[in-house]
């Protein structure tokens, strides 16, 4: 598993050359100079620009009030930007009318880090759920669900309601319900907030297990030993700006069995590496 | 297959949320009840107010001395010239003599000839217009008193006192009855607003994750307006089924006795319960439909 810093660069470099290139039909998101600001004067994000490629896993991560939550929202039109423009699978968030925007909500699953279900549901309703609003037919319904209940590991929880799960659990109900569509987008806003590191394991290795199947992953996360134990492409965010767009997936195999990714998120992670800052030669000097 | 949905839908969240639902039936319930009971009451007493105003008559005494062409060169008067006069009704001294005589058989005794003159009883066509009327059967002169516009007229008399008092009474219990009336609307209408918004909010969660899934605002708005519309449906007509035991228990046995009870110019029963229903469903519906607006704004 250890790389030369070397090859990093060299597989750093291709990576950044194919990743960034805007217009390229393979980015499923493409956010061009984007800035939001709140009413209230506060900055969510800004001058923001990266793209993501089809299939890719990327974490975004930064302390709380660094603009991860803001970028979620802005990918889900729950915001609008205030300047610049953000493009999801070639399309032009601002373009999509309100109207529109279940519609476009639907192709993108998203996960929170309070899970959002139902609480008047049952596991298979809040899941259901999902399929209803596109007009599923409950033929469609009563393949799908327990599918996608199985994948997730739910299969004995089905008539439970959200209350009568744990947190593990419960994140489970969600992540299925935002892939029951199979959206090619998943967001994931701090997926694993208030789990504990076993349980948060085991999530990580399901939205992997997603992102095998080819869907765009994105996960926002303040856990950064977890981000760097995953060598995946890691944007890390400060005070609304991009400070670190490592692309380090390349290093990572990308065939990687679950069970193998999850050994690999119990393994300590390797050193990160950020864009330099004046204070990290003061740092160094009095490190022992 | 989609209607069935929203149905189920409505049912579920109605089980689910049992304790505000019944507020909300509770609420529409009690509105209707107490607009089902002062619906008629407004109009009961606007009814027997102007049957009161209706009796204010403008008196019109000829001089004893008037002779046959007098009378009807007044009634000639009165019946072409004069405005604002409704109805007219000829009392000759005889009738008056008679009348007066029912009444007062003792003091009648005494007298010997009728001193009672021909009279013309003016009802005004509208009860504010009585002094109106008054004044152009008998203008007032520059020295205080009055003069008649007919020489055979003796004197014009309303007794102006009762005539006013009885249509400033029945003003004020008209106006007092339409002001309770609106804020009772109002009342009720913030009553049942105030509830669906309660349980509204109380969901405002639910909505905020339907629209994260892509609801549409209407696949949300839909088992809402339907359980408004059979909440509001169940309130009315609880409410309409005491109104109708209270109507059978209470009302019934005493409109033989009371004649305002029975006053025929008060709404049908089943106008009334038609109208309660439509009122109740209708709110209901349009306010679970219109205060879930402000969450689906996500």
């Amino acid at each position: 598993m250890a790389a030369t810093e070397a090859d990093i660069q060299a597989l750093e470099a291709a990576a950044g050359l194919s990743a960034s290139r805007p217009g390229d039909p393979a980015n499923v998101i493409e956010f061009r100079a984007v800035t939001k600001r709140y009413e209230g004067g506060d900055t969510g994000v800004e001058d923001i620009s990266f793209c993501v490629r089809r299939g890719e896993f990327v974490f975004l991560v930064g302390s709380t009030g660094s603009g991860k939550s803001t970028l979620m929202r802005l990918l889900i039109k729950e915001l609008e930007p205030t300047k610049g423009h953000l493009h999801v699978a070639g399309r032009d968030l601002a373009q999509i009318d309100r109207k529109k925007v279940p519609y476009y909500r639907r192709n993108v699953g998203v996960v929170f880090q309070d899970f959002k279900l139902l609480p008047n549901r049952t596991v298979h309703d809040n899941v259901a759920y999902a399929l209803q609003v596109t007009g599923s037919s409950r033929k469609e319904i009563r393949a799908k669900v327990p599918d996608i209940l199985r994948l997730t590991g739910l299969s004995t929880k089905l008539h439970n309601f959200p209350d009568q799960l744990s947190g593990g659990e419960q994140q489970r109900v969600s992540v299925a319900r935002a892939f029951v569509n199979h959206p090619p987008l998943l967001l994931a806003d701090e997926p694993t907030g208030n789990l504990d590191p076993e349980t948060s394991i085991g999530i990580m290795q399901l939205l992997y297990r997603i992102n095998r199947t080819g869907t765009t992953v994105i996960v926002a996360t303040h856990d950064s030993h977890m981000v760097d134990r995953m060598r995946r492409r890691v944007i890390e965010l400060r005070k609304g700006r991009i400070i670190r767009d490592e692309a380090t997936g390349r290093y990572a195999p990308r065939d990687l069995s679950t069970a193998e990714f999850g050994a690999l998120m119990r393994e300590p992670a390797p050193e990160p590496r950020r864009v330099r800052e004046p204070f990290d030669d003061f740092d160094d000097a009095f490190r022992d | 297959m989609k209607v069935g949905f929203f149905l189920r839908e409505a049912l579920r969240s109605m089980g689910r949320n049992a304790v505000p639902s019944f507020a909300a039936m509770a609420s529409v319930l009690v509105t209707v009840l107490v607009l089902g009971v002062f619906i008629p009451v407004v109009q009961a007493t606007t009814g027997a107010a102007n049957d009161v105003r209706n009796r204010v008559l403008v008196n019109v005494y000829l001089k004893t001395s008037a002779k046959q062409p007098d009378v009807q060169r007044v009634r000639q008067l009165l019946t072409s010239r004069v405005a604002h006069v409704g109805k007219l009704q000829y009392v000759s001294k005889e009738q008056a003599y008679a009348e007066q005589k029912r009444r007062f058989p003792d003091a009648y005794q005494l007298l010997g000839s009728n001193p009672l003159p021909d009279t013309f009883r003016v009802t005004p066509d509208k009860p504010d217009n009585a002094l109106k009327l008054r004044d152009a059967l008998s203008p007032s002169t520059p020295g205080g008193g009055r003069t008649t516009i007919d020489p055979a007229i003796d004197s014009v008399r309303n007794s102006k006192d009762d005539t006013q008092k009885i249509l400033v009474a029945t003003k004020v219990v008209k106006l007092t009855t339409g002001l309770l009336a609106v804020l009772l609307v109002v009342a009720s209408i913030l009553l049942v607003s105030n509830t669906i918004r309660l349980s509204m909010f109380s969901r405002r969660r639910e909505v905020e994750v339907m629209k994260l899934v892509g609801a549409t605002d209407w696949f949300i708005r839909w088992p809402f307006v339907i359980e408004g519309v059979v909440l509001g449906a169940l309130g009315g007509a609880l409410a309409i089924l005491l109104l109708l035991v209270g109507k059978i228990a209470l009302l019934d046995p005493l409109t033989a006795q009371f004649s305002l009870l029975a006053a025929p110019n008060t709404i049908h029963f089943g106008m009334l319960v038609a109208v309660l229903l439509a009122a109740a469903v209708g709110v209901s519906a349009a306010g679970s439909g219109l205060s879930l607006r402000r969450f689906l704004r996500v």
